[in-house]
């Protein structure tokens, strides 16, 4: 046998090398990611040429062109249009948002009563954080707060009439403000009357059963506009005569009755997806039917299906917008109003620039609450996937 | 040996007649009847009052009238001397337009847009989600709105409009597009198309039956494209090509003739479109991605190639998981055209209004959009579900 001959053995580990080009590093990761086969090289490209085209557009267009100054139309105007600016300009028109802001925001709310609206949206912002934050304790004392408590004091803030504030009419309302009133008065209706006609539709009580599935089906079969519509014409007809409805609240009443029929599918969707041994369980401890739904049920369903009633709230707030076409202003309301109504700033761009602006609020809100409901499916996920 | 004193007819404990879950339901049941029946017999007496009192008919009588308003999209005959019920079956006919139409282009951009999220390619795949992030969160009254007043009114005036290829102009009246006029034997064309589709689908099935005996495939594809595509050429030649284009005219104030497709139409399909397909894309991204992973591993084990195993694995099991969610979207799409009255396209909804306005027959109108909504809805439902069947998984 040949004896191998082990008189050079390696004491230290070689140095750590660099990873090869073809496999770390941006040329590799564009290799891999933008041109892998030439298909893919062609679509990169096309890509490419399109965001080169759209994207310097586009930003001209909000930052670099736009208008930030200004007292009327005249500073959004080419000079062909007896502005300043050159022919062929086209950019934001930002001083008619700024100079309207405070009417976007609240409306025609009294100037000096504005402070009432500001101080309920702090209210309502201080209780909202800390119900939003996991980690904040009393969340039972902050949702009753929330959801007791300050709809009473925003009523008597907004409304006044009382302690010597001064009434508002809801029909000076407007802007922002009122689609955060039909957002959170939706939200907080739609959930717990959701919760009742999901419960409802998988009754055993044949009539509570087929009375849910007619209002369920009925609601979600035709468009928001005719609930708003129905609202806006029909209950008038539906009350004695001489009882007046606010127009407001009509247009509250439409909103969570729509909202409350989706969010009733959302749910039954959680309920069915509890396992029967669930309900069984519950039987056999003796619980009766809202103390089997409220302590065991419900608590597993709502988790499973968070998703969907964030889904549900997205969608109602965008809902709110349709308001506008029974002559009501909320945020959308206002800016078309200022646009179309408003000769100070009647330029080729302001309509553009009011709804680039518009959207923008809107966006935040939706995708603020879109990521948190990522955050929470997250946070609450068990590991119990089926 | 003592005898046991055995109890004969032990009957089981009763609970009191109140636990008594039947009674207890059949007393709410009631209860909910009772509550319903005196509910609905105040609002029916208080509505009778109050039309009564504002001299309002009741009945669906005043259809018959005339109706004394234009309507400026009519896709069937119509003027203000006609009935108020012929102007909502206008009404009716545009609403299944724009919703026809956005459907189609919702579903084409969606599944492109979709399949970018997933694709290797990352350029695409960020584009996607930007489009879908940005469209999913903007309520679609603004995107409407913003089409209409923003964009569109801004075209040039008639003078001014933009000469697009094909004879085609874009001004702020719309977009005019020369309109094709068929001549005699033009059914030629129409025979041949159904020819071309009645022969596909048997040469679809034979190679299906084919393959599935002797294992040998059939290029099916280009064959059904070549036949659908053929077979009306075939019969326009026959029939001595009969068609021409009706050109728009550039007059001094308008411009005539061709196909007129007005801003109003055009903001409604937009932003209808656009909005419906970012929650489309996200449906079948979900779809896709809800195929697990060993049905691609062993379509590639099998040999199949990306796109085959794309086509023949991955899609017809994704489209079981996506159809349901679709099937909402559609309707969804269907139920936002009632948005078409916040810029003045004659919809059912919008044409309702008017008519509303006129007569003062809020409940009747209100009986209308329902009735029609919900059959539009039903029928959706209806073929959706009928799709969904077929393309169930086939359980041995």
């Amino acid at each position: 046998m040949q004896e191998h001959d082990l008189s050079w053995v390696r004491t230290e580990m070689t140095l750590a090398q660099r990873a090869p080009s073809r496999e770390a590093g941006a040329f590799a990761w564009g290799r891999k990611n933008l041109f892998a086969t030439p298909l893919n090289s062609l679509m990169t490209a096309i890509a490419i040429v399109a965001v080169a085209w759209f994207l310097p557009k586009i930003l001209s267009w909000v930052l670099f062109d736009a208008v930030w100054t200004g007292a009327d139309r005249t500073a959004c105007l080419t000079t062909a249009q007896g502005g300043e600016l050159p022919v062929g300009w086209s950019g934001a028109c930002w001083p008619f948002v700024s100079s309207r802001f405070g009417y976007f925001m609240f409306g025609r709310y009294p100037l000096d009563e504005r402070w009432r609206v500001i101080l309920t949206g702090v209210i309502f912002i201080a209780l909202l954080v800390p119900l939003l934050i996991p980690r904040v304790p009393y969340k039972g004392l902050n949702a009753v707060l929330i959801f007791g408590v300050f709809p009473v004091v925003a009523f008597i803030l907004l409304l006044g009439g009382v302690f010597g504030l001064q009434h508002v009419e809801t029909s000076l309302w407007g802007g922002l403000m009122v689609t955060l009133v039909l957002s959170y008065v939706g939200i907080a209706v739609s959930l717990p009357l959701g919760i009742l006609l999901a419960l409802g539709r998988r009754s055993r009580m044949p009539v509570v059963k087929l009375l849910s599935v007619i209002f369920i089906e009925t609601v979600r079969g035709v468009p928001l506009v005719t609930v708003l519509f129905m609202a806006a014409f029909m209950l008038p007809l539906f009350v004695p005569p001489g009882v007046t409805f606010d127009k407001l609240l009509r247009a509250l009443i439409g909103v969570a009755l729509f909202a409350s029929a989706y969010m009733a599918e959302v749910i039954r969707g959680g309920l069915q997806a509890i396992p029967r041994g669930q309900y069984e369980g519950a039987d056999s401890l003796g619980l009766g039917y809202w103390q089997k739904m409220g302590l065991i049920v419900m608590p597993q369903a709502l988790k499973l299906v968070i998703p969907g009633i964030v889904n549900s709230f997205i969608s109602l707030f965008k809902d709110t917008t349709l308001v506008l076409i029974i002559s009501m202003f909320d945020l959308l309301g206002t800016v078309k109003q200022s646009i179309s109504g408003d000769p100070t700033w009647a330029t080729p761009q302001t309509a553009k620039t009011g709804y680039v602006f518009a959207a923008l609020i809107f966006w935040i809100f939706c995708f603020g609450m879109s990521r948190y409901s990522m955050f929470m499916e997250r946070r609450l996920d068990t590991g119990h996937r089926r | 040996m003592a005898t046991q004193d055995v109890t004969e007819d032990v009957s089981p404990g009763r609970a009191s007649f109140l636990y008594d879950p039947r009674i207890r339901s059949l007393f709410v049941q009631i209860v909910v009847v009772l509550l319903l029946i005196l509910g609905v017999w105040w609002i029916v007496d208080n509505t009778l009052e109050n039309l009564r009192r504002s001299n309002i008919s009741t009945g669906f009588d005043f259809l018959k009238g005339r109706s004394g308003f234009d309507i400026s999209d009519q896709l069937i005959a119509y003027s203000s001397n006609s009935t108020y019920g012929r102007a909502l079956v206008v009404g009716i006919a545009n609403t299944l337009m724009v919703a026809v139409t956005g459907i189609i282009a919702a579903t084409i951009i969606g599944f492109l847009v979709g399949i970018g999220r997933l694709s290797n390619n990352w350029l695409i795949r960020k584009i996607a989600t930007v489009y879908v992030e940005i469209f999913r969160n903007i309520p679609p009254l603004l995107v409407i709105l913003f089409w209409y007043q923003g964009v569109l009114a801004l075209l040039p005036n008639v003078r001014g409009s933009y000469v697009l290829p094909f004879g085609s102009y874009l001004n702020s009246r719309g977009f005019y597009l020369p309109s094709p006029v068929w001549g005699e034997g033009a059914w030629l064309v129409l025979a041949g198309l159904a020819i071309g589709v009645a022969l596909s689908y048997f040469v679809a099935r034979r190679a299906k039956a084919r393959q599935a005996a002797t294992g040998q495939q059939f290029p099916v594809f280009l064959t059904s494209v070549a036949l659908i595509l053929g077979m009306p050429l075939l019969g326009f030649f026959l029939a001595g090509m009969p068609l021409t284009f009706d050109l728009p005219q550039k007059g001094a104030f308008n411009l005539n003739g061709g196909l007129n497709i007005k801003p109003e139409f055009l903001s409604l399909f937009l932003a209808l479109s656009f909005y419906t397909a970012s929650f489309i894309a996200e449906i079948v991204r979900a779809g896709i991605l809800g195929v697990s992973r060993g049905q691609t591993e062993a379509a590639a084990a099998l040999g199949l190639s990306s796109s085959q195993s794309l086509r023949m694995v991955v899609i017809p099991q994704a489209m079981r998981i996506v159809i349901p969610p679709l099937t909402s979207q559609y309707l969804n799409l269907t139920k936002n055209s009632s948005l078409a009255v916040a810029i003045g396209y004659p919809d059912l909804y919008a044409v309702g209004g008017t008519i509303l306005n006129q007569t003062g027959q809020a409940i009747e109108v209100v009986v209308v959009f329902m009735v029609v909504y919900l059959t539009i809805s039903l029928l959706t439902s209806l073929l959706m579900n009928w799709f969904n069947a077929k393309m169930a998984l086939n359980e041995r």
